[in-house]
């Protein structure tokens, strides 16, 4: 009933390629996009803002940015937590020691060091695929890791190993409560997301998947498989650089190297896999499933145990989320492998005959 | 076939082709040659070498003897690049279409080589980016009208017919506008209709663009209806090279085909 693009005619190859073609998905995104921007910073509290909303930014930015390599290029990375390192040490050092560096500038420049640390990490792409290839970026997950711990400077020689960063002022404007970093890093999250969807929908994106999906077509194609896997890793790496950045910058403030550990690649993949293998949307799904689902079964876990007479000792209930979180994960793989997108896609699908059976 | 076609000059020619892997000799000493605008095509029993042929022409193997000469260049080996580059188009024996991507995206990246843009200016989707990427879809637009697949514009490619998916491997070769179309048996599989309908679009292909075309067919009504010059492999080896005539009532043939008592 209300999903129905019947009546709307596309007469201009313009119109038939925008990124929602569908009248009512540009009403969606935009309500979306006015409610995250306008009215969530004000009924927002500091606990919703800091502790949920931020970190689910960023690691949708991470997961985009895993994405990009994984699912449009088809090149498996363990990773993606070491590139996002790379971002957060190389945004501070550059703030810290480049005497009036804007903020916004040490993020680009954060991207680019990750970026070039993606392609030195994605050479081993052009002689090896698959599992084979994740094994090879393990390297890069414990080679940064390792660097920034031994090599004093990167923290600035403090005792610790941890950074703390800097107030972030744009234009002379500090970003320092929770609404306000809560703004800066969704603006940059929106951008580089259209960004990506507006790279996957041209040449370059679908030059990556073509080398993921049949790489000898692609090469007699005139692709040329080296530079389209290496711009796969570099751009990759900048996004993750990025939401390295904002993970210093607006989220958690102190940063030590092992808070980029392999955990954390391995939650980014866990997203892009539940949320859709090549999807910019599925991106933000998995990090929402990913972010959501631990903090939903640890508020309503206990109530539900007391409120069916069930008697839980205290140690029980974290393991119990756990059980159940990975239970999901089984689920939903099962049911969708293709992930929440796609189930997205269907959902939508079906809602443009709902109610009616045709 | 003596219609109004006028066949040029030669435009590639292969000279003592040799190929091997490991110990087994896929090509000995192969020479032919290709004329502009004719429709040449390569036969023979399995495992004869025909495939590893265009392999060879457009640079996914590189043979260790021989050399190739294309458009008055020659060279020890091709490079897929530059035979693209240089308008060589490619269909595969068996298909090698971009499965998770829509027919449109598949013909689109057809004609990746023919966008200049940088990522930077795509990732932005404003100005010269969004102006190539309009004008390159008017002219997939063409390839569609001329492949009759308007209807399935917009599907995954995984999800239609073995047809249909041959015809829309063949519109993206085409989308490159080549001047040299190599065909990797564009008709195996295919039922009588299917079979004609390919016919009709390899033959206007020639006809209208003057692409020349180079195909390998096991269907020898077909080989023998369309081409203008037939080239015959048998273990690696070049056994017959001439018309269709020529090539049907040579000896050679007619025992790598049917076999001879020993």
């Amino acid at each position: 009933m209300l999903y129905r693009d019947a009546g709307q005619f596309k007469d201009t190859y313009a119109a038939d390629q925008q990124i929602f073609p569908i009248r009512q998905d540009r009403i969606g995104i935009t309500l979306v996009l006015l409610f995250a921007f306008l009215v969530v910073p004000v009924i927002g509290n500091q606990y919703w803002l800091s502790a949920i909303l931020i970190p689910f930014l960023i690691s949708a930015l991470a997961a985009l940015g895993l994405n990009i390599l994984t699912g449009y290029a088809g090149q498996l990375s363990l990773g993606t937590a070491a590139f996002m390192a790379v971002g957060a040490f190389a945004a501070y050092n550059f703030v810290l020691r480049v005497p009036g560096m804007p903020i916004l500038v040490s993020f680009v420049l954060a991207g680019i060091m990750a970026a070039l640390v993606g392609i030195v990490f994605g050479l081993p792409s052009l002689r090896i695929k698959g599992f084979y290839l994740a094994v090879a970026t393990l390297a890069a997950q414990f080679f940064v890791v390792w660097a920034l711990t031994k090599f004093g400077w990167f923290s600035n020689f403090s005792s610790s190993g941890v950074i703390s960063a800097q107030t972030v002022v744009i234009l002379g404007y500090p970003f320092d409560t929770p609404v306000r970093k809560y703004l800066m890093v969704l603006t940059i999250v929106v951008l580089m997301a259209l960004a990506a969807k507006n790279m996957v929908r041209s040449s370059i994106g679908r030059a990556w998947m073509a080398v993921r999906d049949m790489d000898v077509a692609a090469g007699v194609i005139g692709i040329r498989l080296m530079h389209t896997k290496l711009l796969a890793f570099a751009v990759s790496s900048f996004y993750c650089g990025v939401a390295g950045a904002l993970y210093a910058y607006g989220y958690i403030g102190t940063v030590e190297p092992e808070a980029f550990n392999l955990d954390l690649s391995f939650r980014v993949l866990f997203m892009i896999i539940i949320g859709g293998v090549g999807s910019i949307l599925g991106s933000f799904f998995g990090a929402a499933f990913i972010t959501f689902l631990p903090i939903l079964l640890n508020t309503y876990a206990e109530p539900f145990a007391q409120a069916i007479g069930l008697q839980l000792p205290a140690g029980m209930v974290s393991n119990l989320e756990l059980i159940i979180f990975g239970a999901l994960i089984i689920f939903f793989l099962i049911v969708e492998p293709l992930g929440l997108a796609r189930m997205w896609q269907i959902a939508k699908e079906k809602m443009r005959l709902w109610p009616f059976p045709h | 076939m003596s219609d109004g076609r006028n066949i040029g000059e030669v435009i590639l020619n292969l000279e003592g082709i040799s190929l091997a892997f490991g110990g087994v000799n896929a090509l000995q000493d192969i020479s032919f040659d290709v004329r502009e605008h004719e429709v040449r095509a390569i036969i023979g029993p399995n495992g004869a070498g025909k495939s590893s042929m265009l392999n060879v022409i457009n640079g996914v193997y590189h043979p260790q003897k021989g050399v190739i000469t294309f458009h008055g260049q020659t060279r020890r080996n091709m490079d897929t690049h530059a035979a693209a580059a240089q308008g060589i188009g490619r269909t595969f024996q068996n298909i090698a279409l971009f499965k998770g991507m829509s027919v449109l995206d598949n013909l689109m990246t057809g004609r990746n080589l023919k966008m200049k843009c940088n990522f930077l200016q795509q990732a932005l989707y404003w100005g010269p980016a969004r102006r190539e990427e309009l004008e390159h879809r008017r002219k997939i637009e063409e390839v569609i009208d001329f492949l009759e697949i308007e209807h399935i514009r917009k599907t995954p490619v995984g999800r239609l017919p073995y047809g249909l998916q041959k015809r829309v491997e063949l519109g993206r070769a085409l989308a490159a506008e080549p001047s040299m179309l190599l065909l990797d048996e564009p008709m195996a599989g295919m039922n009588v209709e299917e079979k004609q309908d390919m016919c009709r679009f390899i033959l206007d292909v020639n006809d209208e663009f003057g692409t020349t075309i180079v195909l390998i067919e096991h269907d020898m009504g077909v080989v023998m209806d369309i081409s203008d010059r037939v080239v015959v492999l048998d273990y690696g080896r070049k056994i017959a090279d001439g018309t269709p005539d020529e090539v049907k009532s040579n000896q050679a043939v007619i025992d790598a085909y049917l076999g001879v008592a020993h």
